[in-house]
């Protein structure tokens, strides 16, 4: 079979066009590629070439943030015709800003590299209490907890949070990562954090080392 | 609507536009005049890493006021002719306006102390956090939330404030998302529509309030808008140019509060206030290589070549080997101006200037648009739009155009991912329909989300 169709696949993804993207999937489905073919060999290898590209810093947030918009977006029509399992994420997360602060660009960045390395993120938003936080995790049962905060006078809501955690007796079993521009590795390991990563690119690699988890 | 238009350059002539001259200086009763000729440090510092709260906050006085007395020793020991304190409310000042409060009281009372035993003049700029957000907001100008900004203004205003400025954010969601996908058509409803009509509501407030208790609505920043970009384009993660196009279409923002009444200076960390400047003729507060303490910029020496206060932004207390970090940005910001103003002295203030502009302007595209020649050209197109929306059109277009020529005639360094997107932003900006009804109505189908209600804004 030519490769023709995934290439241009690959084209559509990296330039971010979502449109393109699905039409090209729907044709390589016609020509009869598998679906499970489509998805490594087209949108998962393109994808970690954006990836990778971004790491690097030889393109930016937006390429990153289209080119996964087109990836979700030729997943979209694969999905009734995948196997199960290949769609269970690797892991849930829950992620969200401490009460008091309404900075979350940084958040939001941290959220989008975990979606990408394969994590089910639930985003609780910015200026979230204490106990949003512990009913959120009662109700999601995630195995992540990530916190951020940007300011020195919510810093310490982050202790709170890992307090009201251990009180519930929810803690054990969670692993939680923090950043946030004033956050520094001493104090993320004295309020009793798992993983701190200062620009959030690492922290999918750090939490999946530790949860022992493979790749997507 | 507008109280004022300005459809005229209040600066014209390049030799006109330089640090410490403003058009409308600001005369104070204590002798300091803001644009008159000497550039002031402005410092500004916050609390160490601690919560805030009602077993905490006589801490956190206890902090404020150590911090001034550090602040106004330094100041003093320097021979300053003048200081301009800035302190920046922590949220929990606004969400209990009488800690905000509290705290104006007691850095004031410390000032004023100075004032009197050694003759150290300043003026106290207060600016109270912005908290309209949140699931709980009934709407950007009614409600607790409302109630909580003008309450923090108000008690403050009559209780030591000088100068009243706050880091507004209406229509900054919409505005996030326009940064991170460089999505052009929403950075500029989220300005043009959105941001404008909460600017006018809002300044038409502050400066009644300024008016009542007899102190200056000072301005606004740009600080959730294009201090966002201008973080993410510094670490590399978005397009410089977008950054820099995105500044200028925030100078027709940011200047809304000028035509409600706000008479400056304007706030430190609105990286437009050049722009500002040259078209109302206010004074305005700059910072850049001295705000590195609190955030990254391409743009450190520019930033000070049409300043007419110095700031650090802000700094956390903390002890170093030169004393606490307040004092230490204190003593930088006053070798700053004195070194300006001793060029103004001697008759050499333009050729400071031009230093401090040819220093940064060649390598990176905000600093470029910060350039006042390149500010003089694009405000110039500024002023010819007749609503908000057009100005913010016209800004981003001109600021294309002028960024374009300065890569062509070799005054401004750009690689091809920066060319790229220059000409990506260019494309977007002419799919913008001009027809504005059309424009907004659009806009608000695609955008309305759980972040972004229309009706808290009172539109559509
Ligand atoms: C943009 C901005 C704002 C915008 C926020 C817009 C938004 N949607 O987020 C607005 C205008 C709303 C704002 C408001 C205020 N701000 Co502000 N703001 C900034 C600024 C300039 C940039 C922040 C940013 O977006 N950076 C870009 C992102 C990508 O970077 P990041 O946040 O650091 O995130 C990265 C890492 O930290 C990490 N990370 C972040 N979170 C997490 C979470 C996890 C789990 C992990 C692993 C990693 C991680 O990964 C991210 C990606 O690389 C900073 C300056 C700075 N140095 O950061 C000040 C800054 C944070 N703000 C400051 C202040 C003082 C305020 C105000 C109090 C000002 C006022 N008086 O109004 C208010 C407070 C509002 C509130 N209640 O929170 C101060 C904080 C000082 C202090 N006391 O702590 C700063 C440092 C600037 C300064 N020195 O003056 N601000």
């Amino acid at each position: 079979m030519d490769r023709e169709i995934l290439n241009e696949l690959t084209v559509a993804l990296q330039k971010g066009d979502a449109i393109k993207t699905q039409k090209f999937v729907k044709i390589a489905l016609k020509k009869g590629y598998e679906p499970e073919q489509i998805l490594t060999e087209g949108l998962v290898s393109s994808m970690n070439t954006i990836a990778e590209k971004f790491k690097k810093k030889q393109i930016f947030v937006p390429d990153l943030l289209l080119a996964t918009r087109a990836m979700n977006a030729g997943i979209f029509i694969l999905k009734p015709k995948l196997k199960k399992q290949l769609f269970s994420p690797i892991g849930k997360v829950l992620i969200g800003t401490i009460e008091g602060d309404l900075h979350d660009i940084g958040k939001n960045l941290v959220k989008v590299f975990l979606e990408r390395a394969g994590f089910e993120v639930i985003d609780l938003g910015n200026d979230v209490p204490v106990n949003y936080f512990i009913e959120a995790i009662k109700k999601f049962k995630p195995q992540i907890l990530g916190l951020s905060a940007s300011l020195t006078t919510t810093m310490y809501g982050m202790r709170d949070v890992i307090k009201a955690l251990e009180k519930e007796g929810l803690r054990e079993n969670l692993l939680i990562v923090v950043g946030g521009v004033p956050i520094t590795e001493s104090f993320a390991t004295g309020i009793g954090a798992d993983i701190y990563d200062m620009d959030g690119t690492k922290v999918a690699d750090k939490a999946k080392e530790k949860l022992k988890c493979s790749n997507f | 609507m507008a109280k004022v238009t300005f459809n005229e350059l209040a600066i014209n002539n390049l030799n006109d536009f330089v640090y410490g001259h403003a058009p409308k200086k600001i005369k104070f009763d204590n002798g300091m005049v803001i644009g008159g000729g000497t550039v002031y440090p402005e410092v500004n510092f916050t609390l160490p890493p601690m919560q805030v709260n009602k077993n905490t906050i006589s801490k956190a006085y206890k902090q404020y006021k150590e911090m001034t007395e550090g602040v106004c020793q330094r100041a003093m020991e320097l021979q300053v002719p003048g200081l301009v304190i800035e302190i920046e409310l922590v949220p929990d000042m606004t969400f209990n306006p009488e800690w905000g409060i509290e705290t104006t009281k007691i850095v004031k009372e410390v000032m004023n102390e100075y004032q009197d035993k050694n003759g150290l003049k300043s003026l106290l700029r207060i600016t109270p956090v912005d908290v309209r957000e949140g699931n709980d907001l009934e709407h950007m100008w009614r409600g607790k939330h409302w109630d909580l900004v003008m309450d923090t203004f108000k008690g403050c205003a009559e209780n030591g404030a000088d100068l009243l400025s706050i880091e507004s954010v209406g229509g900054k969601n919409l505005h996030d998302d326009g940064v991170m996908f460089c999505d052009v058509a929403k950075t500029v409803f989220s300005l043009g529509i959105v941001a404008a009509r909460d600017m006018e509501k809002l300044w038409e407030n502050i400066v009644k309030i300024a008016e009542e208790t007899n102190i200056i609505p000072a301005g606004d920043t740009a600080c959730a808008f294009a201090n966002t970009s201008m973080v993410l384009a510094v670490r590399g993660m978005i397009p410089t140019v977008f950054s820099a196009i995105d500044r200028v279409m925030c100078a027709v923002r940011t200047m809304i509060a000028n035509e409600q009444g706000a008479i400056g200076p304007d706030k430190d960390c609105g990286y437009e206030g050049p722009y500002i400047k040259a078209i109302t003729g206010t004074p305005i507060s700059m910072e850049g290589k001295s705000a590195a303490v609190a955030h990254n910029s391409f743009c450190g020496n520019i930033a000070a070549a049409v300043a007419d206060l110095w700031s650090n932004e802000a700094v956390e207390n903390k002890r170093l080997l030169g004393g606490m970090t307040p004092e230490i940005c204190t003593e930088m910001l006053v070798y700053d101006c004195r070194l300006m103003n001793q060029f103004t002295a001697s008759g050499n203030n333009l050729l400071m200037r031009d230093m401090l502009v040819e220093s940064d302007s060649r390598l990176d595209a905000h600093a470029y648009i910060m350039k006042p020649s390149v500010v003089l050209n694009i405000a110039k197109e500024i002023i010819k739009g007749k609503t908000h929306l057009e100005r913010t059109k016209i800004a981003a277009k001109a600021a294309v155009q002028e960024i374009r020529k300065g890569f062509e005639n070799g005054s401004l360094e750009l690689n091809e991912r920066e060319l790229n997107y220059l000409n990506m932003i260019d494309s977007q900006l002419e799919s913008i329909p001009d027809n504005e009804e059309e424009f907004i109505a659009d806009m608000i189908e695609n955008n309305t989300t759980e972040k972004f209600d229309p009706k808290k804004y009172d539109i559509a």
